[in-house]
């Protein structure tokens, strides 16, 4: 397995070694159609719906799953990005650097949001991403796609479209990118 | 981001950045100028922490700015102004910064007339310092906002050519935006009647002229100084007037500065002396985009200093090293 160079995703650094290929590149395609299928079915379409990605790692994700969205139902959702940096609960005891300006669309007020993200750990992430929306608007709902949901939550936040659920240690860490998921560890 | 940033507790100077140092300001103000842009431009960021200033010279945009930055981070904000302070009853600078470090002070932002105070402060409190302009020496937000300006405008400054415009020798704001202009790659030519030069720019990283005129066609950007009446005390120069018809910035002499050229001024402007009104309202002026990105660099340099923990030590436990919380 690769060592893939975690040194681009501040302010953690070291280099995340693989142990394990959870999830092949096509598992990953199939999940995510299977995830745009259960947004049409539970939303009965896509009128008012707005796909946003976190940064960094669900804004593939999310553009990927507009895609899937627009081969079914012939029409783009609007797609936005959301840095939640400046919302977290963890500013001052760890290092937290925003990333990517947000850029969501311009009215939010009445829309329905998916949230995307590679992982669901401990749910603090989601707790900011919910408290930036509200910034932007009134959303008619807000619901939760990720990849992988790898347990250890400390918030009360459950997703709506799960990609794969994966048991994990606390210690391990989970790495989502285009060719696939591995589950490793980060070694400094 | 790079390490040298992540290890300063204080913004004292454009002397001894790096350019990656300026460059990872510039990035992260970006995502503050969003904030600034939406319908309620606040973030809770800062929540609890205090940024004081203290201003021991006069100031409106400095001052404003960056007690706006701290309020749509969230932070808490005093002020102190020399005018209406104990200082009067004989108060010491030190005094002055130990009473605003037992009130909780995270964060101090200083302007004063003498050069070095800023770097004096640091030593005398736990709170990051920020300079907003130490007399002579340096005004390092400045130089920061005048960069972010300069890029929003022209997507980068490698190989740009600045012409930096009037009273060089008592200007902070030319001392750090010379530096900050050339770590960025820009070439940097002065433009002063000589005894608005400094006594030696020896190492500075300048071309020198006396020619307006000649050097205006060849610009990038025109960079205009405040002559600073409160600081010009020897006669020189003839006067006000005389200074505006070899150096002042009129129509015909914006005519000569290419479409594609930026006008810049620090603020406040002496309408007349070193540019017409018209030419401050000109297409290719930024004056009022420096005032609006002003806010937004100084978020930027708050956080970095109060909130991004990057002078922090690295979380030792690996149960928090996931990306995805």
């Amino acid at each position: 397995m690769a060592e893939r160079e975690r040194s681009q995703t501040p302010p953690f650094g070291g280099v995340f070694v693989a142990h394990a290929r959870i999830m092949s590149a096509d598992d990953m395609g199939r999940a995510i159609l299977r995830m745009a299928h259960e947004i049409i079915e539970r939303n009965h379409g896509l009128e008012g719906l707005v796909v946003v990605g976190l940064q960094t790692g669900g804004v593939p994700v999310a553009e990927r799953l507009a895609e899937a969205l627009e081969d079914i139902e012939g029409t783009r959702p609007p797609l936005g990005c959301l840095d939640v940096a400046l919302y977290r609960d963890d500013i001052g005891i760890r290092p937290v650097v925003p990333e990517a300006a947000t850029d969501l669309p311009a009215d939010i007020d009445n829309s329905l949001i998916v949230l995307v993200d590679d992982v669901l750990f401990t749910g603090r992430t989601i707790r900011a991403a919910m408290d930036a929306v509200c910034d932007y608007g009134r959303p008619r709902s807000v619901q939760l796609a990720v990849m992988i949901d790898r347990g250890h939550r400390e918030l009360p936040i459950r997703p709506d479209y799960v990609g794969k659920n994966l048991p994990t240690r606390r210690d391990e860490v989970v790495d989502v990118h285009p060719l696939g998921v591995d589950l490793g560890s980060v070694e400094k | 981001m790079s390490t040298a940033v992540a290890t300063r507790r204080h913004l004292l100077g454009i002397d001894g950045m790096s350019r990656g140092d300026i460059e990872g300001i510039l990035d992260l103000t970006d995502t503050f100028a969003e904030v600034g842009r939406r319908p309620i431009p606040k973030v809770p960021a800062l929540r609890g922490r205090t940024v004081a200033s203290l201003f021991f010279e006069d100031s409106t945009r400095t001052r404003m700015s960056f007690e706006t930055a701290a309020k749509r981070l969230s932070a808490d904000t005093m002020t102190f102004t020399a005018g209406s302070s104990s200082l009067s009853k004989g108060e010491s600078l030190r005094d002055t910064v130990e009473v605003i470090g037992s009130y909780g002070a995270d964060a101090i932002v200083v302007r004063h007339a003498m050069a070095g105070t800023a770097h004096r402060l640091a030593d005398w409190t736990d709170a990051c310092v920020i300079n907003a302009g130490d007399g002579c020496h340096e005004h390092p937000t400045q130089a920061l906002l005048d960069c972010y300006t300069l890029r929003e405008r022209r997507g980068d400054l490698d190989g740009m050519r600045i012409g930096i415009v009037g009273d060089i020798r008592n200007s902070r704001v030319a001392r750090s935006n010379v530096l900050a202009f050339s770590l960025l790659g820009a070439e940097v030519v002065l433009v002063a009647p000589p005894t608005l030069l400094p006594p030696s720019i020896d190492g500075w990283p300048v071309t020198v002229s006396y020619d307006l005129d000649a050097v205006l066609p060849n610009l990038d950007a025109c960079y205009l100084l405040r002559m600073q009446s409160e600081r010009i005390t020897e006669g020189l120069v003839p006067s006000m007037r005389e200074y505006a018809t070899d150096y002042g910035l009129d129509a015909r002499r914006a005519a000569l500065l290419s479409a594609d050229a930026v006008i810049l001024h620090p603020g406040p402007t002496n309408p007349g002396v070193e540019l017409t009104t018209a030419v401050a309202t000109d297409s290719r002026s930024v004056i009022l985009n420096q005032v609006s990105n002003g806010v937004s660099v100084r978020m930027a340099v708050l956080f970095m200093l109060l909130g991004s923990g990057m002078d922090l030590a690295p979380d030792q436990s690996g149960a928090d090293q996931e990306v995805g919380g």
